[in-house]
């Protein structure tokens, strides 16, 4: 074997060009991930608008009340007087479901809805023959301690219903064309869904007096939302005119009466032992503001709702006939 | 084509040797060792609510001797968990440094980095992988981190390999592969992560100039299992009769620890290459041979370890009139809930990084400056990057030492209204803070407040615009006798920077001398 020392050098200068490729080729790779993955090689931002999910307004009762031990009765019940699910999902639908998942507390301490009530939801989609129920929510605390403790977690995948909360989602760019809000960040699951059904819990709040369904869609947002409190009322106003739910179904078996919306001791909870479904999403606030003794035209957001035709106050209140079921 | 006739051929292939299954040993170990490195990761992973509960995710720390003995020397205590270091002691004291060659997660790193870049270092075997005087260092080291120890100051950690791998992944290497995935809606962020993952970065970039310059050079746990070593059964012997002193053996050695006439016992990492690679077949690997020099092969002057131990020792007065250490921690130095004492937390932290792995709002953070020179990689809790989630005790769970204490969400009680676990107190800062500072209204920090009561109440005020006209509102107050220094607050506050409502270490429960009023209602 003859070595020629020329051909060594080529080999050798070879080799080194393809090593200095190889690292050059390597961190351009890396470089142009991060590029990807933080989305500056697109130019145009686009915002993402939100389909109106409601169904035609039903002939009878828009708002259904019934009063029992078993939350899952109550939801059946309530939903049979209005129609039933089959009214409001179609088969092949995908249904959202946006219970209140936002803290890391137990079902006794009223803090987030009964998981008894999302999983009968889900079922209910589900039996209507929806393809496809997602539970989805941006918890305050940690959302994946949040969806173990809260139950939800469990109960909406028994249930047959998937649950999605971050990182397992990221977040879009959306219109709100509000008064006070152009546009924000939205959770994208939101997009997934032909049908959008509100499933928030009956709590005390400081700033906005109570919460329930309006406020509830906070819970899709990304961004600093903690900056959304400096015009609530107009900002949930804007957020809940932008969403339009199919279907609303109010938790109130039990209803945070102090300490909300965080709550923590059990003397902070009334057990109340009622759910409420309608398509006025703004009679059934007026209704929870009711359950806190609250006269509801005293809370802005929900003047501000029914300005904006989102529906009627007084649908919610005075004399609502309950249905009872069973002991 | 006729076949070249054997006498044409340069050199003979070396015979294959009968009975011997000469690869055996070398493949053994490598199957060990990625075992062991992916079960040290998987560990890591594993540091989750329902992680905790499938695997014991401390048990590498817990084997760890100089762990084991480094906390037994700074806080006279043995806490249960680590008397399984006995474990490798005694697999030492039978095979010698076996745990550096065929367990060790980062010995195998720096072996896998060594081993590629093999070609890289040229030259006679013998002069390339030669024992160096400098690889004396890490004795000193051990001597230096165990005199430190015995005084009072823990700084074991910082050197352990154990330690500086999971810190070094949890706050450095795996928060930068984060921040290239797409969509993360929180990204975790670690103080320091450049500098976390650059140390390793540097230690795995060192092999490209000396094979596992880490293990041979700086490793105070080798230097301790090495002294142990020169006790152990099973030895390498060489047969130096039947020895042609081709070096072949000095190529792929581990330890350069030489295995020829002299070979140094407390270098050896046991990875048995030697007897994989000795044409001749006269190294063996195989228990009762005699020692085949004194003091495992490497002595060092006496001069030098007393230089060492004086050094150690002098550390703890030194960090102790530092203010801003333990004698007098600075404000940011949150400890996680059920953390103990300061000067007791410092003599049982190995810096590990466990529990800022597994806190699940990255609020823990390895402490670079905030905790004194002292407390160089301890856990904080930076409420800008997240707060101590309230049903939460994941990091008491993980600690290998105790520094943390373990307890229950009931016991921590921050979900039912109780506030005996303090870790810090809030404060307002009333020029940042909206409704205070310029009359618009925000509530955010009382309504995330999780204590029941809640510790943030709101004075119903009214105040003033510029142009003269009045708005009520709600001005956020703060009841030191319910804050449990969760961090909620500060975390979740829209002014983005620097948060209008701070939490600061004073009022934790762990030390009566950080209360600040003299009567906490109950």
């Amino acid at each position: 074997m003859n070595k020629d020392p020329e051909s060594t050098e080529r080999r050798l200068v070879l080799k080194r060009l393809g090593q200095a490729g190889l690292v050059l080729g390597g961190s351009g790779a890396i470089a142009a991930l991060g590029a990807f993955s933080s989305g500056r090689w697109r130019g145009d931002r686009k915002l993402a608008t939100i389909a109106d999910h409601r169904v035609e307004p039903s002939p009878g009762s828009a708002l259904a009340v019934a009063r029992g031990t078993d939350p899952a009765r109550l939801v059946r019940a309530s939903l049979a007087a209005i129609g039933g699910m089959e009214r409001f999902v179609r088969p092949g639908d995908t249904v959202l479901l946006k219970p209140n998942m936002a803290w890391d507390r137990t079902v006794e301490q009223g803090a987030n809805t009964h998981p008894a009530i999302v999983a009968e939801v889900a079922r209910l989609c589900l039996a209507a023959r929806a393809k496809r129920v997602i539970v989805a929510e941006v918890p305050v605390h940690d959302a994946a301690r949040v969806a173990e403790r809260s139950g939800i977690r469990k109960a909406a995948l028994e249930a047959g219903a998937e649950v999605l909360i971050p990182p397992d989602a990221g977040f879009v760019d959306t219109a709100l064309s509000g008064a006070t809000l152009d546009h924000w960040e939205v959770f994208a699951p939101l997009f997934l869904a032909d049908r959008v059904i509100n499933l928030p819990i009956v709590k005390d709040h400081a700033l906005t007096r109570f919460t329930c369904g309006l406020k509830n869609w906070y819970g899709l947002l990304g961004g600093t939302r903690a900056r959304l409190h400096q015009d609530i009322h107009h900002a949930i106003a804007d957020v809940a005119g932008a969403v339009r739910p199919t279907l609303t179904v109010v938790d109130a078996t039990r209803v945070m009466v102090r300490g909300g919306p965080t709550g923590g001791r059990l003397e902070d909870v009334r057990i109340e032992n009622a759910v409420a479904a309608g398509t006025d999403a703004v009679a059934l606030d007026a209704w929870g503001a009711g359950l806190l003794g609250l006269d509801p035209f005293d809370i802005p957001y929900l003047m501000l709702a029914e300005g904006r035709g989102l529906g009627s106050i007084r649908a919610g209140m005075g004399r609502i006939e309950e249905i009872r079921v069973g002991a | 084509m006729s076949a070249p006739s054997p006498s044409a051929l340069p050199l003979a292939p070396p015979e294959k040797r009968k009975g011997r299954p000469w690869y055996l040993p070398v493949v053994y170990r490598r199957i060990y060792q990625g075992f062991f490195l992916a079960l040290f990761f998987v560990s890591l992973a594993l540091m989750t609510d329902q992680g905790v509960r499938l695997f014991p995710v401390r048990i590498f720390f817990q084997v760890d001797p100089l762990t084991a003995v480094g906390v037994l020397a700074s806080s006279w205590l043995l806490p249960a968990g680590l008397a399984a270091a006995v474990i490798v002691v005694a697999l030492t004291l039978v095979f010698g440094r076996a745990f550096c060659g065929w367990i060790c997660p980062f010995g195998t790193l720096n072996q896998i980095v060594s081993w590629s870049t093999r070609r890289l270092r040229r030259g006679p075997f013998r002069e390339v992988n030669r024992w160096r005087p400098h690889y004396r260092f890490k004795y000193l080291l051990l001597i230096a981190l165990l005199f430190a120890a015995l005084a009072g100051s823990l700084q074991a950690g910082l050197f352990d390999p154990l330690s500086l791998l999971a810190r070094s992944f949890g706050s450095g290497i795996v928060p930068a592969l984060h921040s290239l995935l797409p969509g993360g809606y929180r990204p975790r962020l670690y103080a320091g992560a450049w500098f976390t993952g650059a140390i390793l970065i540097a230690l795995l970039a060192a092999n490209r100039w000396i094979a596992r310059w880490w293990c041979r050079a700086v490793c105070p746990l080798g230097a301790g299992l090495g002294w142990i070593a020169r006790a152990a059964i099973y030895r390498i012997h060489v047969d130096v009769s039947a020895c042609t002193e081709c070096t072949l053996c000095v190529r792929d050695c581990q330890g350069a620890d030489e295995p020829f006439e002299g070979h140094r016992v407390s270098e050896c990492h046991v990875c048995l290459n030697c007897v994989a690679s000795c044409p001749e077949g006269v190294i063996r690997f195989a228990p009762f041979v005699p020692a085949a020099v004194p003091s495992g092969g490497v002595s060092i002057p006496r001069r030098q370890l007393l230089g060492a131990a004086l050094s150690g020792a002098a550390l703890l007065p030194l960090f102790r009139a530092s203010a801003g250490s333990a004698s007098a921690p600075g404000p940011s130095a949150i400890r996680p809930p059920g953390s103990l004492a300061e000067p007791e937390f410092l003599a049982r932290c190995i810096r590990c990084g466990a529990c800022v792995n597994a806190c699940p709002t990255s609020a823990l953070q390895p402490a670079l400056g905030s905790a004194g020179i002292e407390g160089l990689f301890t856990p904080i809790l930076v409420p800008r990057r997240g707060w101590c989630e309230p049903s939460c005790t994941l990091c008491g769970q993980v600690c290998p030492t105790g520094a943390i204490r373990r307890m229950s969400a009931e016991e921590k009680g921050w979900t039912r209204g109780r506030s005996e676990v303090r870790i810090g107190t809030a404060f307002f800062d009333q020029g940042r803070c909206l409704p205070w500072g310029m009359a618009t209204p925000c509530i955010v920090c009382q309504e995330v407040c999780p204590t029941s009561p809640k510790a943030i109440w709101l004075e119903e005020a009214e105040s003033l615009r510029r142009d003269g006209s009045k708005v009520r509102l709600q001005r956020p107050r703060l009841d030191p006798s319910l804050c449990v220094g969760c961090g909620l607050c500060e975390a979740k506050c829209p002014v983005t920077d620097t948060a209008a409502v701070r939490v600061t270490r004073v009022g934790e429960s762990r030390d009566a001398s950080s209360s600040f009023i003299l009567r906490r209602p109950s």
